[in-house]
């Protein structure tokens, strides 16, 4: 990566921050984008509250379908788990196929409007990409370390949490930044349920026809989408280098 | 110290090793060798539970390893292998660390533990310690794996194809440096090889295993003297036969008073070695000296005597 690139990203977090602490200061800016004397600016709901109650929306989603999609993959690599894998790949293959909007719609008759719903989209949602990277991680091993750690009496847990998933770190961690980063524009859908995200801004926009709220919410969606993303790369290098492994 | 009796192994309908009984005698080194496919990885799988023997049984000092659960067994046998095996995102002294942590020895041990074995190995601890395996080289990967085989002073060693993936040049080292570290440690040592001028080099018994059954189990030049099958006559190249044996043979026991020409050769070099120097040299003797003392002289016929059929 190139020197200018983490600079660029800090760039963007100091922006995004000044943005949401105080948002009236870009109203000139966004001023041609919304009809008339409407206020270019969105407040009903401070743009702060919903950008947080968005990321923990997500943070929570990202949580659970890792913690699942871990869970699934490291059972069905077990020996005795090898009926676990079709039923684990069909659910994750269901979850990301089936599309957020239909499972909101499904969610809300049982659970009511509120976040609860979006989060379980989004769990679905999130859950191939930990699924099928955490598989990878952990059948990729070498064979001949596998066997020198069996051979030197290592329990299977013993394998597991001091060989395994170590090893499995990068490639697990660069499948929550997948399920991170699309979790965080999926979540705006949630908002049309009454959860609090920052598709309030954008959902608002579209039916007062206000495009200045639209970008705005969006912008913001995009500029976290980015920033978590960087993170996440920042984290599996640093996993990448304690594993050993050249990167 | 390793008894197996009567020991097979079938996958499926393939019977992989067929009725093994074999002793290795405590402080010895048994090498098994065999083509692939002969079953001699099978059957030292068979000694740390890697592999459950299909009928017969397995003991190690006495006692049958089936009363003993597997991951504690394992952590009481060395057990090295080719391509090391190290644990990528472990420093060199975490790898050497793992069994004894395993067994719960205690930190000062355990960094006492790993700055002897580096020293063992010629590796400079201040240097090779905190090191990651990527940062090694082929060669040093392979005596970390093995130091790390014996981390917990373990009484029997198993080590399958050790060398395999070494140069020749490092290979000879390390199989130098294998020969002796056993003698200072006395350890039992069980290693496979289809390589037989390794298995000779590094044996006091040779087993030879073909298509799942041992077919010859003996001395180095019991078995270049008498092969038992033509198979064995094979592996061993009957041509190269006289030079084997001259290869396992010293020339300590064939010095004689007297003088000879030129440069001496020094004690403890082998019969192979020293026959090749008089006949490149043209001397038909050749003094024999250690640390610089003159012993004596070795003549060529005595030399040549050692080729011959025992």
């Amino acid at each position: 990566m190139s020197r200018a690139a983490p600079m660029a990203k800090l760039a963007l977090l100091a922006l995004l921050g000044a943005f949401l602490l105080t948002p009236e200061r870009f109203a000139s800016l966004l001023r041609p984008f919304a009809p008339g004397d409407t206020a270019p600016i969105y407040t009903q709901t401070p743009l702060l509250t919903l950008t947080v109650n968005h990321l923990l929306l997500v943070a929570a989603a990202t949580l659970a379908a890792s913690v699942l999609a871990v869970g699934f993959a490291v059972a069905a690599t077990r020996p005795g788990g090898r009926d676990v894998l079709p039923f684990a790949r069909a659910l994750a293959n269901l979850g990301q196929t089936f599309p957020p909007v239909a499972v909101l719609a499904l969610a809300v008759p049982v659970f009511g409007f509120g976040p609860v719903p979006t989060l379980i989209a989004l769990v679905l949602y999130g859950l191939l990409p930990v699924f099928e990277t955490t598989l990878t991680g952990l059948t990729g091993l070498d064979p001949a370390l596998m066997e020198a750690a069996r051979g030197m009496g290592l329990t299977d847990r013993q394998r597991l949490t001091q060989v395994e998933l170590p090893l499995a770190l990068p490639m697990i961690l660069s499948g929550i930044r997948l399920t991170a980063v699309i979790g965080l524009a999926t979540a705006t859908i949630g908002s049309t349920v009454a959860a609090s995200t920052l598709g309030e801004v954008i959902i608002s926009g579209l039916l007062t026809g206000n495009t200045a709220y639209v970008l705005q919410g969006g912008l913001v969606v995009s500029a976290l989408a980015i920033l978590i993303d960087a993170a996440f790369h920042a984290l599996e290098r640093a996993a990448t280098q304690r594993s050993g492994f050249r990167s | 110290m390793i008894e197996l009796t009567g020991v097979s192994r079938v996958f499926g309908a393939r019977t992989v090793v067929s009725d093994v009984s074999l002793t290795v005698e405590a402080g010895a080194i048994l090498t098994i060798v065999g083509t692939s496919g002969s079953g001699k990885t099978t059957l030292l799988r068979m000694i740390n539970r890697l592999v459950e023997p299909s009928a017969g049984t397995v003991r190690i000092a006495g006692r049958d390893i089936r009363d003993v659960p597997p991951h504690i067994l394992r952590r009481g046998i060395g057990y090295a292998i080719q391509g090391h095996g190290l644990f990528p995102h472990r420093s060199v002294a975490e790898n050497i660390a793992v069994v004894p942590r395993l067994l719960g020895w205690d930190r000062r041990r355990i960094a006492a533990r790993v700055d002897a074995l580096l020293d063992l190995f010629r590796l400079d601890p201040g240097v090779y310690r905190d090191r990651l395996p990527a940062a090694l080289s082929g060669g040093e990967q392979q005596r970390i794996g093995v130091a790390r085989a014996l981390a917990a002073e373990p009484p029997v060693l198993l080590m399958d194809e050790p060398f395999g993936a070494l140069d020749p040049i490092i290979r000879g080292q390390a199989q130098a440096d294998l020969l002796a570290i056993q003698r200072r440690t006395g350890t039992t040592i069980v290693l496979v090889t289809h390589d037989m001028d390794e298995a000779l080099r590094l044996g006091s018994r040779i087993a030879v295993m073909d298509r799942g059954r041992l077919v010859q189990e003996a001395a180095p030049a019991a078995l270049i003297g008498a092969p038992a099958t033509d198979f064995v006559g094979a592996l061993l190249g009957r041509g190269d036969r006289a030079f084997q044996l001259m290869a396992l043979r010293v020339v300590d026991d064939l010095i004689e008073p007297g003088p000879a020409p030129g440069e001496p050769i020094p004690a403890g070099i082998s019969v192979r070695a020293a026959l090749a120097e008089s006949l490149w040299s043209q001397r038909p003797a050749l003094p024999v000296s250690r640390d610089g003392v003159l012993l004596g002289r070795v003549t060529r016929a005595a030399l040549e005597a050692q080729g011959a059929r025992p």
